[in-house]
This record gives structure tokens, C-alpha cells and sequence, in this order.
């Protein structure tokens, strides 16, 4: 009952398409867990039913021994889950620094409040967490004129505005240049053992993945097909066949939306 | 029995042109995404022509001929528009486009008027059907009888195009999906005028078919919109088969309402309206489809900050000179800027829900008028002190605006458009037709402000400070959380839910906040005027507020204070001219396509580009 997240037998259909299938796992305190599978395999809509922004088909998910199905993204990142997106979702007429301070505002309760500027609210607090990510020097650029990559680290310090205990990122490296991937991932494990954070994220480049995570599970047309470490899974013979035999490279760039 | 049946009959017969101008609109939207408020143009200048052909053509021949012949040239009028006024601005947000087609209704308004003149015109009867035929012992005109036969051709034959032939597949593979028809290698931009062309020619037609039951007069126009856009919205829009359905439905509602309830003919079709779109927000048969951008298109809005000193050193000298006018001007001056600050305070009230929320109202008008209404009411039928009716006017816009915001921000884009259009529509029918309350066209009088504020020089100082007060208010709450998390939802909605932010919760609260303080605009309004009538609720109201925002600049802060200042001293100028809708109508559409930023906007770049002003530090 110590797991951070539980999912038991989720489902999700697409009209008569099922985009994934029965899918069970779980998530312990402080793991670095990556969830791994070919363009297509049902990685974001799992990621999506996490969260609350798509309903399940069936199944359920436990937060911290609490059921969260079905309820929507707002009230799940109050129980502490912070979320990063494979297309990033920042708000791109505000800065950088306000892009979080938006985040820690709602954190403190405090968007209804028709006082302050916004601009001044949580001001230290942002630029604390936009220092983790190395964003601190442009905390007060626009969101708009950002570089990918950069948009990427700032998405991930949005995330730890709330003091999550489980961290979501789906393909937290896709767009970055390979040195730049390696360098968030660092800091991505970095955050993972400083702050008992657990983190579940899923990545196309390989690399990235057997160099950090602890544990990796394998979804191949919606279904988890391996679990388990680096090694076991390098060795599993139907995941060889899904990304050998299937054409599919294990560098190959996702440019999947 | 048989006067039910008549009944029905004329229903049906009124159907026939309602169907003919909406399915044309359909057509038009469906393909370009295009909400073409001048359609009731083309369906007036349709009638116009119909009108002159029909006195030059002789006998039944010249009659159907020229009934053609009008929907021909008003297709042919249509592909100029859709040339010179659309085609620069397709790649713009929706709200542009809308914008330029009203541009479009103002320069036909005055172009009919040059052309035919101020009077009402009788339409000419259709020669051989001038008689009735009694059925069921009911008399029912032939010419009636005549349209009924024709819908269902007028249906087949578009149903025929649009499924048989390649022009309509190609149609309808641009209703479904615009990148495909780039894939079949069409060029878009020809497809786009040929649906033009063809919807135009069918409000032309609406316009002259109707002719023997009507007749052409200059307000028919927007007479007609309101209505076409229940059934096209009824109908969903893109749908042919829709439109037909919901012409029918509205037309021989609409003549049971007048048999029977007389009172609320026009509320009903708004409440139809209203209901489907709460239940099936697509429409009876339309699909449902992503909402597209409202307002948002282009280059993302600039980070804001407060005014720095500068800043506010102009608008504390702007107000020194505000304050000062009494003492080296006449009353004449003070009432004109009494009426620039009520419709600035009217514009910055849209602009916050619009441009901060992107959330594009096209019934604004209804918390302006309701606000109004509101005090106007309470002063004439419970003598209540100024003081108090005034005060009452904002608390209820901003109730209205709880309770129809409520409704409206369970859509978005087009329909919540629509919707907001379809309430403010209901207010104006109620202000309009419950004449023993609102006393309708007469509207309610003798609503004059307290003793101590009744001089020019006192109302204009109270004017001064409530609505400048309520500006500064808004401008204060952009920059609070609230108007933070406002952008926010605008700009991702899904960053906001998933960082803890009710998306729904934060657009009804601006929604309410936006219709308080318009109902506040409309309290200082009724005061000043001493009257209020239904046109202060009506569709024109509400785009005045629409233009203005985008004139000063929707992307701006103040865009929608400066437009509204510079739009009324230009209608203090131009409306001494006997042309200037003409005008106006000629300086909008050449905003759009020459300086979309607008006003502020424009200075803000030009500026910049020549180094007045440095590039904001976000910027770099
Ligand atoms: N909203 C949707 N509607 C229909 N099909 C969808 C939708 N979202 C995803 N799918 C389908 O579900 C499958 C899984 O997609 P996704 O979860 O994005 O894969 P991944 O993130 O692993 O690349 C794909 O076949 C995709 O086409
Ligand atoms: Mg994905």
C-alpha cells in the first residue's frame, strides 16, 4: 500500500480502436521509473488518464492509496502530482518567471486575489526554482521568443512549483540537442534524490533511458509487454522484436504528437 | 383545422427565403470559416435589385428572370468582396474577419442609400399568382403556395451540387477538413470565391424571392441577420439540409407566435436558440468540431506590466485636463465627452474578457442595456432615489452576466459567440416586446439623475470619476491574479487545469466581472440620457464594442479606451456628413487589412521600428 501510484487494469478506447490495454503497475516512493514504447504505443493517452485530462475506459488509479480516477487534472496536481507535456503548454504572452509564478499562485490559493500584481507575488520562490533548472538568467524573457529546449526546463521547474510527490514527464527531452537531454535527465535524478520525488516519465532516446532510469516498463500497441531493469529488458526477447524486428531504431527521433 | 393549416402554409412559404439567405451563410462558413455578418447586406441588395429589374422586365418572364438575374449580380457583388476585403484578411483571427464584414454592412448601408434612396420600397406582385386560393376555406395567397413548390427544388438542387458534383465534393472536403484540399492539389483560394459566389448569389435570391411578400427597405438588413444566424446555428452550422430544417422550424414558429403569443414572438426564436445550442451546441445537424482560435491568432500577446512613471505622469495630466474642461468649455463638449467616457468604460469591460480571456462576446450589449433597463426600471415603477437605481444597474448586468456566463463558457469559440448573441438577443426582444413594462419601441423616459447631480457640470464630473474609476479598475484587475490566471486559461487552458486552475470558474468570474461593469456604463448612460431604449440592447450596440477593441487594438491593454475615444469623436465628425457610414465603413475595412494591431498597436511597432520607444526587456 506504499506505492505513490497504483494503475490496475486501465483502458482506454478511441472509438473501436483501443489506444491501451490493460495496463497495471505501480510506482514506489523516490523511483525514477521510464515507460518506454514506439511512436504510437499509447504512452501519452496513459499519461493523459494519470492525470484526469482524459477519462479511462475502465481501471483505476491510486494516488498514495487514494483513488483519482476520473477526477479532473486541477484537483490531482492539488494532491500533489506535477505534470510536463510532450508539446509544452506554457503561457506565451507572460515571462518566464511569471509562467511559474502563475503556478505557485495557485499553489498558495491565491488566484482569486484582486489586490496584489501578480508580477511581485512569489517573485523569490520562482526564481528559486527557476535556479534548479538553470533558467534563472532569463526569468524575465517572454515565453514566446524561448528556445525549445529551454521551454522544456522551464515546463519541468512550472512542475516542482507544488511540491509534487510524483512528477509526470512525457518525453521531457523530445526537441533537445543530445547534450542537453543528458544534462536534464541529470537534473531530473538529481531532483529525484534530493527530494524523494518520484518521477514516471516516458522517453524515446535510449541513452537517456538505461543511463537513469531504475526501472523501465515496455508498452507496445497499448499493452505492457516488459518490466524491469535496464538490463532485463535490453535482453527481453519481445521487446528486441518490437524494436528490431519491427523496423524501429532505438535512436530513432520521435517527431509524433 | 383550416386556419391551422394556413398557418402552417405560411410558414412554410416564409420559410423559402429565410432558407435560401441561411444556407448561403451556412455555405460560406462551412468552407471558410467565415461568420459573414453582411450576409444581410447581400440579402437586401438582392431585394434592391429584384426590385429595379422587376420594373424593367416585363410580365411572368421578367419577373423569374429578374429574380435570377438579381441573384447572379449580388453573387458576382460577393466575389468582390470576398477579393478585396476578405481574401487579405483570411490568414487573421476570426474576430478581423468579422470585424471587415461589418466594414462591408456600413459601406452597402450607404451605397443602397445613394442608389435607391431613403424610402421603403413595395415589392411588385408576381404576375399570374396574384390571387389566393382558399383551402380549407382559409385564404392563402397563390405566390405563397408557388414558394412552397420551390424549397424542396431549391434543397434538391443544392443537395444535388454538394453531393454530385466535383465542385461540391471538393465542398464538402473543405467543411471536414481544410488541409485536405491542398492535398487534392485545389487551389483554395478559387474554391474559397466560388463558395462565395454561390452563397452570395443565394442571399441575392432570398432577397428577390421574397419580394411580393415584402418588399426592400434600408433596415432589412440586419433585420434579416439576427434570424439567419438562429437557423444556421439552429441548423449547425456547414449544413444544408440544417438550414432547411431550421427555416422551417423558426418560420412557422414565428407565425404561430404572432397568432398566438404576440408578445414574445421574438424571445421564442432566441429561447429556441438558446436550448439547442445548451443541448447539442453543434447544432440539430452539424458536427462537432475543435474551436478554433478567437482573437489569438498571430504573434502571441507581449508580457504586461503596470504603467511605469512616465506612464502614469500622461494619464494623471490627461485626467488634470479631463477635470479642467467645465472651466474653459461649453456643455456641449461635456456632454460629448460624458458620452466618450461611458463608451470607453463600455469598450475596457469587453476588452477584459475579450483580449485578456479571449472569450469574444457578440452580445456585450445586453449587460450595457440590462444595467440600464435595470435602473431605468426601478425610477419608474418604484420611485426609487437615484442614488440607489444607480447602484443597481451593475449588480444587474453583473447577475445577468452570472446567469447567462453560466451557460455560455460551457462552449467556446463560435458557439459560445453565438450564444452570447442568442441572450443578448432574448433581453433586446423582451426590452422590445413586453411593452407594458419596458414600454418597447417608446423605451422608458424621465430617468433623470439626483437633485445634486443634475447640472451638465456635476454629471460630467460624476461621469469622470465612476467611469474612469471603473477603467482603472479593470486595468488594475489585468494585472491582479485574477486577470494572470484570465491569460492563462486563454493561452493554454490545459497548463492551467493541470496546475490547479478551474478554467470554467475563471472565465464566468470575468465574465461577470466584464457584464458588471458594462451594466456601471449602463447606469451612467441611462442617467445622463434621461431615456433608455431597445437599441441600446441591440446586435449594432454590441459590435460597436467589437469594433472599437479591435480599432484601438486587441492585442493592447488600452486598445479598447483608445478606440472607443476615437471612434466617437470620429462619429461626432462623419455623422454630420450625409455619407459617413460609407466612411467608417471604408476606414475599418482598411484597418484590418492595412494595421491589424490597431491603434495603440500600430504606434507600439511604428515606434519601436524608429527607435522612439526601446524594444521591451521581454523582448530581447
Ligand atoms: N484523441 C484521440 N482520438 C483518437 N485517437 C487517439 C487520440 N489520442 C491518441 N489516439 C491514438 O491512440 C494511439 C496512442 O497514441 P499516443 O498515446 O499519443 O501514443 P504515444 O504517446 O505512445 O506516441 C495512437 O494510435 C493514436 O492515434
Ligand atoms: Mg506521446
Amino acid at each position: 500500500m506504499n506505492a505513490v501510484l497504483k494503475v490496475s487494469g486501465l483502458n482506454r478506447f478511441f472509438g473501436g480502436i483501443q489506444a491501451v490495454k490493460d495496463v497495471t503497475f505501480e510506482v514506489a516512493p523516490g523511483e525514477l521509473k521510464a515507460l518506454i514504447g514506439p511512436n504510437g504505443a499509447g504512452k501519452s493517452t496513459c499519461f493523459n488518464m494519470l492525470m484526469g485530462q482524459l477519462p479511462p475506459s475502465s481501471g483505476k488509479v491510486f494516488l498514495n492509496g487514494e483513488e483519482i480516477t476520473g477526477k479532473p487534472p486541477r484537483d490531482i496536481w492539488r494532491r500533489g502530482v506535477g505534470r510536463t507535456f510532450q508539446i509544452t503548454g506554457t503561457y506565451q504572452s507572460m515571462t518566464v518567471a511569471e509562467n511559474v509564478q502563475m503556478a505557485l499562485m495557485s499553489h498558495h490559493r491565491r488566484i482569486f486575489a484582486i489586490r496584489p500584481y501578480a508580477y511581485k507575488l512569489y517573485r523569490e520562490e520562482a526564481m528559486a526554482l527557476l535556479e534548479i533548472v538553470g533558467m534563472a538568467d532569463q526569468a524575465d524573457r517572454a515565453c514566446a521568443i524561448l528556445a525549445y529546449g529551454d521551454l522544456k526546463r522551464l515546463e519541468l521547474a512550472i512542475a516542482l512549483a507544488n511540491e509534487p510527490t510524483l512528477l509526470l514527464m512525457d518525453e521531457p527531452t523530445a526537441g533537445m540537442a543530445p547534450k542537453e537531454r543528458i544534462r536534464l535527465m541529470q537534473l531530473t535524478a538529481d531532483i529525484v534524490r534530493e527530494r524523494g520525488v518520484s518521477v514516471l516519465f516516458t522517453e524515446h532516446d535510449m541513452d537517456v533511458v538505461f543511463a537513469h532510469a531504475h526501472h523501465i516498463m515496455v508498452l507496445n500497441r497499448g499493452e505492457l509487454i516488459a518490466e524491469g531493469t535496464a538490463t532485463e529488458v535490453r535482453n527481453n526477447k519481445k521487446v528486441q522484436e518490437v524494436y528490431l524486428g519491427g523496423g524501429m531504431l532505438f535512436n530513432k527521433e520521435d517527431t509524433h504528437a | 383545422m383550416g386556419l391551422f393549416v394556413a398557418q402552417i402554409l405560411t410558414g412554410l412559404a416564409n420559410a423559402a427565403a429565410l432558407f435560401l439567405v441561411a444556407s448561403g451563410l451556412s455555405l460560406i462558413f462551412g468552407v471558410t470559416r467565415i461568420v459573414n455578418f453582411a450576409h444581410g447586406s447581400l440579402y437586401m441588395l438582392g431585394a434592391y435589385f429584384g426590385i429595379t429589374l422587376m420594373n424593367t422586365l416585363p410580365g411572368a418572364f421578367g419577373f423569374w428572370s429578374a429574380i435570377l438575374l438579381s441573384g447572379l449580380i449580388i453573387g458576382l457583388i460577393g466575389v468582390i468582396i470576398e477579393i478585396c476585403v476578405l481574401r487579405p484578411v483570411y490568414r487573421a483571427p476570426e474576430l478581423f474577419q468579422l470585424v471587415a464584414t461589418f466594414g462591408v454592412i456600413l459601406v452597402i448601408q450607404d451605397l443602397a442609400l445613394m442608389i435607391w434612396g431613403a424610402e421603403d420600397r413595395l415589392g411588385p406582385r408576381a404576375p399570374g399568382l396574384k390571387s389566393v386560393v382558399r383551402i380549407m376555406g382559409e385564404p392563402v395567397p397563390q405566390y405563397d403556395l408557388a414558394l412552397i413548390a420551390i424549397t424542396p427544388f431549391i434543397l434538391l438542387g443544392l443537395w444535388w451540387l454538394i453531393t454530385k458534383t466535383r465542385i461540391g465534393i471538393l465542398v464538402r472536403a473543405a467543411t471536414q477538413d481544410r488541409e485536405m484540399v491542398g492535398a487534392l492539389g485545389v487551389n483554395q483560394s478559387w474554391l474559397f470565391t466560388g463558395v462565395f459566389f454561390l452563397g452570395s448569389a443565394l442571399a441575392g435570391l432570398g432577397g428577390a424571392i421574397q419580394l411580393p411578400k415584402g418588399g426592400a427597405d434600408l433596415l432589412m438588413d440586419l433585420n434579416i441577420i439576427s434570424s439567419v444566424f438562429v437557423v444556421v446555428v439552429i441548423g449547425g452550422m456547414g449544413s444544408i439540409p440544417g438550414a432547411f430544417v431550421a427555416s422551417v422550424l423558426i418560420s412557422v414558429l414565428n407565425v404561430f407566435g404572432v397568432a398566438y403569443l404576440p408578445q414574445s414572438t421574438l424571445v421564442l426564436m432566441y429561447v429556441v436558440m438558446a436550448v439547442v445550442l445548451l443541448l447539442r451546441p453543434y447544432g440539430l445537424f452539424g458536427r462537432e468540431e475543435k474551436a478554433g482560435e478567437h482573437g489569438q491568432a498571430g504573434e502571441p500577446d507581449r508580457p504586461i506590466r503596470p504603467a511605469g512613471l512616465y506612464g502614469r505622469i500622461a494619464v494623471a495630466a490627461l485626467l488634470a485636463v479631463l477635470a479642467l474642461i467645465p472651466v474653459f468649455s461649453g456643455s456641449f463638449t461635456q456632454v460629448l465627452l460624458t458620452d466618450i467616457i461611458i463608451f470607453c468604460l463600455f469598450a475596457a469591460s469587453l476588452q477584459f474578457m475579450l483580449s485578456t480571456g479571449g472569450l469574444v462576446s457578440f452580445g456585450h450589449a445586453a449587460y450595457f442595456g440590462g444595467g440600464a433597463y435595470a435602473a431605468a426600471l426601478l425610477v419608474s415603477y418604484s420611485d426609487t432615489p437615484m442614488e440607489i437605481a444607480f447602484m443597481f444597474a451593475p449588480l444587474a448586468a453583473g447577475l445577468l452576466a452570472i446567469l447567462f456566463g453560466w451557460f455560455c463558457i460551457r462552449l467556446s469559440g463560435v458557439y459560445f459567440a453565438m450564444l452570447t448573441l442568442a441572450f443578448s438577443q432574448l433581453i433586446w426582444s423582451a426590452a422590445f416586446q413586453w411593452y407594458e413594462v419596458t414600454g418597447g419601441d417608446d423605451g422608458l423616459v424621465n430617468i433623470w439623475p439626483a437633485k445634486w447631480l443634475s447640472g451638465t457640470n456635476a454629471y460630467y464630473y460624476f461621469t469622470l470619476i465612476v467611469g474612469v474609476g471603473g477603467i482603472i479598475l479593470l486595468r488594475h484587475l489585468t494585472h491582479a491574479p485574477i486577470g494572470y490566471a484570465l491569460r492563462g486559461t486563454r493561452d493554454s487552458a490545459r497548463q492551467a487545469e493541470a496546475t490547479g486552475i478551474n478554467v470554467k470558474l475563471i472565465q464566468w468570474t470575468a465574465f461577470s466581472i466584464a457584464g458588471a461593469l458594462a451594466g456601471l456604463a449602463g447606469g451612467l448612460f441611462v442617467f445622463s440620457k434621461g431615456s433608455i431604449f431597445p437599441n441600446e440592447l441591440e446586435i449594432a450596440k454590441s459590435f460597436d464594442a467589437l469594433i472599437v477593441v479591435f480599432l484601438g487594438g486587441v492585442k493592447t491593454l488600452s486598445g479598447g479606451v483608445v478606440g472607443a475615444g476615437f471612434m466617437e469623436v470620429a462619429k461626432d465628425w462623419l455623422t454630420r456628413l450625409e455619407y459617413w457610414r460609407l466612411i467608417l465603413g471604408l476606414v475599418i475595412i482598411g484597418v484590418v487589412i492595412i494595421a491589424p494591431d490597431g491603434i495603440v498597436g500600430t504606434l507600439r511597432k511604428v515606434s519601436e521600428r524608429i527607435g522612439l520607444r526601446r524594444t521591451e526587456e521581454f523582448m530581447k
